[in-house]
Formats: structure tokens, sequence, C-alpha cells
């Protein structure tokens, strides 16, 4: 039955050429595989790295219930095991091109895939801490991104690199995002949440340790944020301080002296922490840019995916027979990544019977 | 005694132009300060006069600048000029020579050929008519090279050219209606009477042919008297003004009279001296990064003499000073709009045409601090005894890699030093002055200085050329001044700090702040090329590029600042090297994110370079340390 679409009956009341390649291999693309290939596409899932399953490997707990991001993965991988679909890792993506009503899809090692339509769930790049040089990342030794913290959280221990239990941590919000300098005007949406999860887990390892969060705004816009929100300061005793770091030094005692100022109490402050945590916000990935670049897609301000319209096309570009899913059009958490393939896969099965012509 | 009424439009328009001409000279000298007054005159009946002289035959008449800078446009230039002033000489000489009497008024040799329309028969009579015709031809070949300027500014080698007002327009035609009407007046009167040279003499007998000369050249003599009286009485109101004020500005310049940041009649002089020639809009980055074509200085001094609305344009402005460096009037624009933005925001004001011919001047008051300690709220920095302080500055705090390297170098080099920003300190004040807020600015110069005297330094060193500048300009400190790249300059020399040579090609981007702005261009060179392999580039000393951060703009968005840094940086970077050099924090954070090549500060470099004091050698060790890195640099 490979090649075809099997819908059910009410749906579709004749057959239908279905061969679709889905380009990046995480939540986005895993989820927009499985259901197409239950719809009886054949599917060719191309992975730029190794493994599949994108940035969700590299998560501890996931918000807002702190479930096992390792649950996500394998409820993913079962999604992928599929007779219809072929998983190709170490597969990179350079250029899409329409050919005589068909898309053909360059990886970069030369090789060529035909397919009837094409899935872009290229995903994001976390924004590269080192950019905002005054946060100090990769110059004190102490100074972490919420990534590496996620690391620590699954290694079992939080340490400074002096080997010390940190006892005063501190939480940098809108690390390249809400930038104007850093030339990221959006808001990656779920540094927030991720900040108040990974607050409340540091208090879970440290008993002892006091967590001061620098925030602009507190955006607790999702399902149970703003519980989490109020727990984190009712439960956990977790500080939460309106205002921007400034710049941020290592005095002789190799403790990290942050400058902020404390907008709601309207002065400037100073404060010595054992780490500093920064959440580092997403960016259009690397890879999608570059497809973007060779194949003439849209792309917006905020130089992800342009969708053709907000409301009725999130998942449609400017060429005909390529759709996005997930954070490739935006920042987006694991929840609504997996709804927007889901509408992919509704918009691709619509194309292929009814709008290919 | 010869005359004619049509040279009447040529008399009003030259005696009022002489009569304005010195009025307004009478008015310019008036407002200069004392200091400047007798700084003119002693340059008048000085040694500088000479120069001047020299200045104005080789800028105003050859253009020997834009030649330089633009062939074909200094061609245009020099033709229109050079050409005119030729005629007018050849052409008195000749009324002189040739005419009835001696000591003629001037019509008589602008309209020679119409009262002596004999002339030029014979022997030495021809060979002037034909220096004449050549001058004519010479200046006519300009002028059909402004035409095609205006049609398309890209023949006479220009991106963009300025846009003209009304009057400009006006009087554009009329200067170019004189050497066509000219020619053709001549030529009629020369082919009525068979004389005339190559040019004037065949036009006219070819014309001669089938029209009837006699009656034509008339009215071509009224045209020509007419647009050169036009031409005259318009000039006043329009960008021609330049070529009398070109003179003047000539003189008091090399006299020593400088903007500094006062506003007066040098700064009046130069704003009208300008010529729109379009070459400082050809320099700006605004304009080839991000095609900004109506904001550069040309439009500015422009905007300033009409009294138009120039609050954008004078904000607009990356204050990087390359059109000051390639102005060929030598016009100080930088410091001309600093000027133009400490008066704020103002009102266009609509004047009557006759107010046009003697504008306001532009009041703009030197600012005074109020002496209110206005950052009482901070806490009490105490600075320590020192001969050496290190003042790293808001940038550099903001860029801690390079405080740390020089915290290192410092180290290294057992200066005993003082670190007086280090927890903390005010900025230094160049921000608020770009931003035209001079008083503000006061008050933190006022601070610092403070700080400073009560350190008792005699050595202030810094790493950021925003600081070095106004720390050298505008804060009256008796210590020397360095950037850390003549600091280390400076350590390297006498041996105090010892260093290996690094296998890394190096790319320099030399900061407007430090060189165009301090002429510091060498010692920052001297040190890469000390412990690394310097690469030229093609944005090497004045032909430095902005980083694209600069503090000084406030009008374009980030997305054009980083446009301006991406192209900045792929010119800087063409060969490859391994790392991007700077020496200000800001370009180097400007750079971080606009190129995939390594950016670093010098002060990074150098710190990579130290000899550590005990060091474990390899054979690796000792290939990449050449002898001559031991030995101070004056040797080398």
């Amino acid at each position: 039955m490979a090649g075809r679409c099997l819908f059910p009956k009410t749906l579709s009341t004749h057959d239908m050429e279905g061969k679709v390649v889905i380009i990046g291999g995480g939540a986005a693309g895993m989820e927009a595989a499985g259901q197409l290939a239950r719809a009886g596409c054949n599917v060719t899932l191309l992975e730029k790295q190794s493994l599949t399953g994108g940035h969700v490997r590299n998560w501890y707990h996931l918000f807002p219930d702190k479930r096992d991001s390792m649950e996500v993965i394998e409820y993913l991988e079962k999604h992928i095991a599929h007779k219809n679909i072929s998983v190709l890792t170490g597969t990179s993506v350079e250029d899409i091109r329409r050919k005589h009503g068909s898309i053909v899809v360059k990886a970069s090692d030369g090789r060529e895939f035909d397919a009837d339509a094409v899935v872009l769930s290229t995903g994001f790049d976390l924004f590269k801490s080192e950019r905002k040089e005054e946060y100090g990342y990769g110059i004190y030794d102490n100074v972490i991104t919420s990534a590496d913290l996620e690391l620590m959280f699954r290694k079992g221990e939080i340490k400074r690199h002096d080997g010390a239990v940190p006892q005063k941590i501190g939480i940098v919000h809108c690390v390249g995002s809400r930038d104007e300098k850093a030339g990221n005007l959006y808001c990656s949406k779920l540094c927030c949440v991720a900040a108040v999860k990974q607050a409340m887990e540091i208090k879970g390892y440290i008993e002892s340790a006091r967590v001061f969060c620098f925030y602009m705004d507190m955006r607790m816009g999702g399902a149970h944020y703003e519980e989490l929100y109020r727990e984190s300061q009712e439960k956990f005793g977790i500080n939460y301080i309106r205002g921007k770091v400034s710049e941020v030094s290592e005095n002789i005692n190799s403790k990290l002296v942050v400058k902020v100022e404390d907008t709601l109490a309207g002065r400037p402050l100073k404060m010595e922490l054992d780490m500093l945590v920064l959440m580092a916000g997403m960016e259009m990935s690397e890879g999608g840019r570059i497809i973007a670049e060779n194949a003439d897609l849209k792309t917006g301000e905020n130089r992800f995916f342009a969708p053709a319209d907000h409301h009725f096309g999130s998942n449609k570009g400017n060429m005909k027979g390529v759709f996005y899913a997930g954070t490739c059009t935006a920042p987006m958490n694991i929840t609504e990544t997996i709804s927007h393939a889901r509408a992919a896969v509704a918009d691709v099965i619509y194309y292929l019977k009814e709008g290919k012509s | 005694m010869q005359f004619d009424p049509f040279i009447i439009p040529f008399e009003i328009g030259l005696y009022s132009i002489v009569i304005y001409a010195v009025v307004r000279s009478v008015m310019w000298f008036r407002d200069l300060s004392k200091q400047d007054k007798l700084r003119l005159q002693r340059g008048f009946f000085g040694r500088s006069f000479g120069r001047s002289i020299r200045e104005i035959f080789m800028e105003s008449l050859i253009h020997r600048k834009i030649l330089k800078a633009n062939p074909r446009l200094g061609y245009m230039h020099m033709s229109l000029a050079f050409g005119w002033f030729l005629l007018i000489l050849f052409g008195t000489l000749e009324a002189d020579i040739f005419g009835s009497s001696h000591l003629n008024p001037p019509y008589k040799a602008i309209f020679f050929k119409f009262f002596n329309p004999d002339h030029g028969r014979t022997g030495f009579e021809a060979v002037w008519s034909f220096i004449m015709d050549f001058l004519l031809a010479f200046i006519l070949s300009g002028l059909i090279l402004a035409i095609i300027k205006r049609v398309s500014s890209r023949v006479v080698g220009m991106r963009k050219t300025t846009k003209l007002k009304p009057l400009d327009k006006v009087a554009l035609i009329s200067l170019w209606t004189i050497f066509p009407s000219r020619l053709l007046a001549e030529s009629f009167t020369s082919g009525a009477y068979g004389t005339g040279s190559f040019l004037t003499g065949s036009l006219g007998s070819w014309l001669a042919s089938f029209l009837p000369a006699n009656e034509m050249a008339y009215p071509f003599w009224w045209l020509y008297s007419l647009s050169l009286g036009t031409f005259f009485v318009l000039l006043p109101l329009t960008r021609y003004m330049h070529i009398p004020t070109e003179l003047f500005l000539i003189f008091a310049r090399n006299s020593g009279i400088t903007t500094g940041d006062k506003a007066g009649a040098f700064t009046e002089m130069q704003i009208y001296s300008c010529s729109s020639c379009g070459i400082c809009i050809d320099a700006c980055q605004l304009n080839f990064s991000t095609g900004i074509t109506n904001i550069q200085s040309a439009y500015l001094l422009k905007g300033i003499r009409n009294g138009d609305n120039i609050n954008d344009i004078s904000f607009n402005c990356l204050m990087c000073g390359r059109c000051d460096q390639k102005c060929p009037v030598g016009i100080e624009l930088t410091p001309i709009r600093m000027i133009r933005r400490r008066a704020g925001e103002t009102h266009p004001v609509e004047k009557k045409l006759l107010e046009r011919y003697f504008p306001d001047k532009p009041a703009v008051q030197l600012p005074k601090a109020n002496g209110k300690p206005s950052y009482n709220f901070l806490p009490a920095i105490e600075p320590g005894q020192a001969d050496v302080v290190y003042f790293a500055g808001c940038m550099t705090h903001l860029t801690p890699s390079i405080r740390n390297a020089m915290i290192s170098i410092l180290d290294a080099s057992g200066v005993k030093y003082k670190f007086i920003d280090e927890n903390g300190g005010v900025c230094c004040g160049r921000p608020l002055m770009l931003a035209g807020q001079d008083k503000e600015a006061r008050e933190l110069i006022n601070f610092n200085s403070q700080l400073i005297l009560r350190s008792g330094a005699s050595t202030l060193v810094t790493s950021c050329p925003i600081c070095y500048k106004v720390f050298r300009e505008s804060y009256y400190l008796n210590v020397e001044v360095l950037h850390h790249s003549q600091f280390i300059r400076n350590l390297i020399d006498d041996g105090s700090l010892k260093l290996n040579f690094l296998r890394k090609k190096v790319a320099y981007h030399t900061p407007c702040d430090l060189g165009r702005g301090s002429g510091v261009y060498d010692e920052p060179k001297d040190v890469l090329r000390y412990v690394s392999r310097l690469q030229a580039t093609d944005a090497d000393d004045e032909n430095s590029l902005c980083c694209g951060g600069s503090l000084g703009n406030m009008k374009i968005s980030y997305h054009q600042k980083h446009k301006i840094a991406t192209d900045a940086a792929a010119i800087l970077t063409k060969d490859n090297p391994d790392i991007l050099a700077t020496a200000c924090p800001l370009c180097k954070k400007t750079f971080a994110s606009a190129t995939k090549t390594k950016v670093a500060d010098i002060a990074e470099i150098v710190a990579e370079a130290i000899v550590q004091p005990n060091p474990v050698r390899n054979v690796a060790d000792t290939q990449s340390t050449p002898l001559h890195s031991q030995m101070p640099l004056s040797t080398v």
C-alpha cells in the first residue's frame, strides 16, 4: 500500500499519490511523520543529527507537570516506527526546488529526494549566549545556560566549576529575546515558565539554595503556568526581581557580581552570586535559514519562516507543496509543536488529495 | 565711450554681488570672536597669506582634491572654475591690450567681441582669439559633463548627486545658459564680420551661411548679459554662494581658526562654502550599506542654509567622520553636526526673500554645567593614589574579556596602577554629547574629573576610544590620556611587557573615534605587528569604516546597523584572517554578531601572547617565539 494515502472513505473517495519528505526529526517532524504514515503516505524523515528527537533530548523534566522528557521521546520514537517511514539520520538539507509538479529536496551530500509534498520542521537553535558578552558566558566558569542546567539535572548534581555546591543562584530571563541589540525583538515565550520550573527544580537538589530570577515581565500565558509561578513563590520561596541584568563580573573570591536595576524598588542593585543561569531564547535554526535562503522561502522580521496567513495558513508558506510544522515558524512549547505538526498533516493530506493540480 | 543697453543686466548683477560680498564679509569678520579676529588679521598679513593664495589656486580653481578623488568630477569643477577664471583674466588683458583704452570697466572685457567685432584678423590678435576660443571650449566641455551629471550622476563617477531646490534650479539654468549664449553671440558676431578663431569663427561662418548673423547676434548678447546678471543676483540665495565664500574660508582656516564646539561666523562660512558636490554622499556608509541618501552632510548644510526642518537629518548620522576626511573643501562636517545637535529640535522658519540674503545666525550656546552634583546617590568611590589609573568605561565593562585582558596585561607589566571604575563608575559623557546633551554631559565630566584628580594620577589609560576622545578633548585634566593600544605599545617599547609571537593572521579595524576622531592609527598596528601577522585591508587608516554600532545615530534601526556591520566586516575579513582585531569594545560587540570570524580586542590578543613567568617550553613554543618578539619594539 505504500505510496498511497489510505484515508477514511468519508474524506477520500479516490486514491492519490503521497510521497512526503519531512526535513527535521525533532518533535514536530516525528509527529508529522507518524500521522502521515498512518494516513497511508510514504514518508522520508531527514534528520541532520545522528539521533531523532531534537532539542527534547536535551531537557530533563518538562513544564508544567514535570514529566520526564524521555517519555515524550519514547512516544515519538514509537510513533515513527512505521513501515511507511524511512528515517535518514545524518542528512542535512540544502535546498528544495519545484520541478514538474513535484518537489526535489537536495541534501548537502548531493543526494536528491523527490516528493509530492515537503514538510519543513527544521525547528530552532538556542540563542548563543556568548553574544551577550556582558553576561560573561564563556568568560566566567560559573555562568551557564538553561540548557547546561538541564544537563546538570540529568546528571543529578548541580555544582560550581570548583566543585562546590552553589548557594546563591541567579537566573537571567530574556537572554537574546525581546532584545533589539541582539537583533531579536520577539519573545521566546517559554523561557519564563522554564525558568520557574528550573528554579523550583534547583531547590529540589539544594534545599538551602536561594534563587533569584531577574525578569522584564513574567509571561505566564500557558495552561498551568500561572499556578506554577505562584507555587514557586509560596512553596519554594523563589525571589523575582524585575530588572534587566546590565553586567556581570567576577570578584577575587570567584563569586559573580551582578549589576541589575530593581525597577520596582527603583534603585540599582549589586549582588554576589555563586552561579548564574542564562535563559537562552530561541532563534531560527541555521539549517532552516540555509534552506530559506536557497529556496527563496519567505521569512519574517524574526527570521523564522513566514506563514502564508496567521489565522488560516500557519502551516503554509510561499512555495506550493511546502508546509511548516513546529518551531521553524515561531517559538512554541512541546504541546503547541505537536498540535502544529498535526495541523500541517491535515494541510498536506488536503493538498495531496485536492490542491496539487 | 562704447555703450549698449544690453549690458545693464550684467552691470546690475556684478555690482550687487560685489557690494553683497563686501557687506557679508564685514558681517562675518565682525561676528568672529576677538581671538579669531586677531588670528585672521595676523594670517592676512602674515606667512599664511601665501599658503591661502596657493590653496585658493589649487582648490578653488584647479580643484586638486576632487580631481584626486574623482578625475571626471574634478575635471568638471576645474573646467568651470579655472576655465572661467582664465576667460575673465585673458578677457581683461584682451580688452586692455586691444581695446580702445586701458583700464576698462569690466563689461568691456566680458562683451569685448560685441564692441570690437573686427578684432582677431591678424597675427597676434588671431593667436589671442584662439586662446579665448580654447578657453570657451574648455568651459563648455565641463558644462556638458555637468549637464550629463544632472541626468545621470554615474557618468562622472558618482553614485549619487545632490537634489536641488527651485531657486538653485533657476540659478543653475542661468549658469548653464551663460556659456552657450556667449558662444552663440560671439559666433554670430564673428560670422557677420568674418572673424573668430577655430570655435566661434567656424561656427559663426557656418551659421552665417544660412542665417542673418548680424541680426541674430544681438538677442544672444542680451541673453548672455541676462544670464550673467541673473546668476549674480541669485548667487547669495543658492549653493553657488560657495564660490565667493570658499575664498574667505580658506583665509580664515589658514589663519588657524577652527570650528571647535562654537557656533559662529566660522561655522557659517563653512556652511556656505559647501558646493554640494556630493562626495560626502559617496563616502557615507549609510548610503552604500542601507541606501539612505538624504541625510549626508551636503543635505545637512543645505538644510541649515535654507532654515529647513533638519531634526531628522542631524541625528541620523554615525558621526564616523568619513565625510570630513573626504570633503574637498575641508569643511569640519562632524563638529558642525554636533553643534546643530546641541540646538535640539528646531522648527523651520519661513523666510522672506530679502531676509534670506542676510540670514540670522544659528545661536547655539556653549553649555555650562549647573554645578550641582547630580550623582550624590552613587556610592562614594575612593580611587586610591597611583601614577597610572585605568578607566575601563561602560562598554569595556560590558565586554568582560577585554577588561580581564587589560588586568592581566597591567599585572604582567608590573606597572603600579589603580583601576578606578572597577566597582562601577559613571559614563565618560560622550554618548550624551553625541545626543546634543552637552549640559548633562558636563555633569558627568565634572564627576569623573574629581575622581581622577583625587587619584593624583599622571597617566590615564582607557580601553574605549569613545572615552579616550572625550577625556582628551573635553576634560580639563593635567594628565596624559592614553588609549590602551598606546599604553601597550609603550610597555613593549620600554621592555616591561614580554610577549610571544602568535602565529595568527590578524586584520585590524580602526575605530572611528580612535583613528579619524583622535588621530591614533599607528600604535594599534605596531602592537599587532609585534604579536601577529597583520594583514592589510581595503579599509586601513583614513579609509577605515564605521562598525555600525555607533552611539551617534539616533535614527536608524538595529537592523540597519547590523547591515552596516556585516558589510564592514565582510570588507575587513576579505583575506580570511584568523582574528578580526579592534581597539574598541563597542566595535568588538558590534562585529561579534556580524561575522563568523573571531573578533577580539587588541588587549585580548596581547594578553594571549604574554610570556608566562616560568614557561614550560617545548619545541613548538620555541618555534612560535621568534627572537625579535623578545626585544623592545623600537629595535625591530
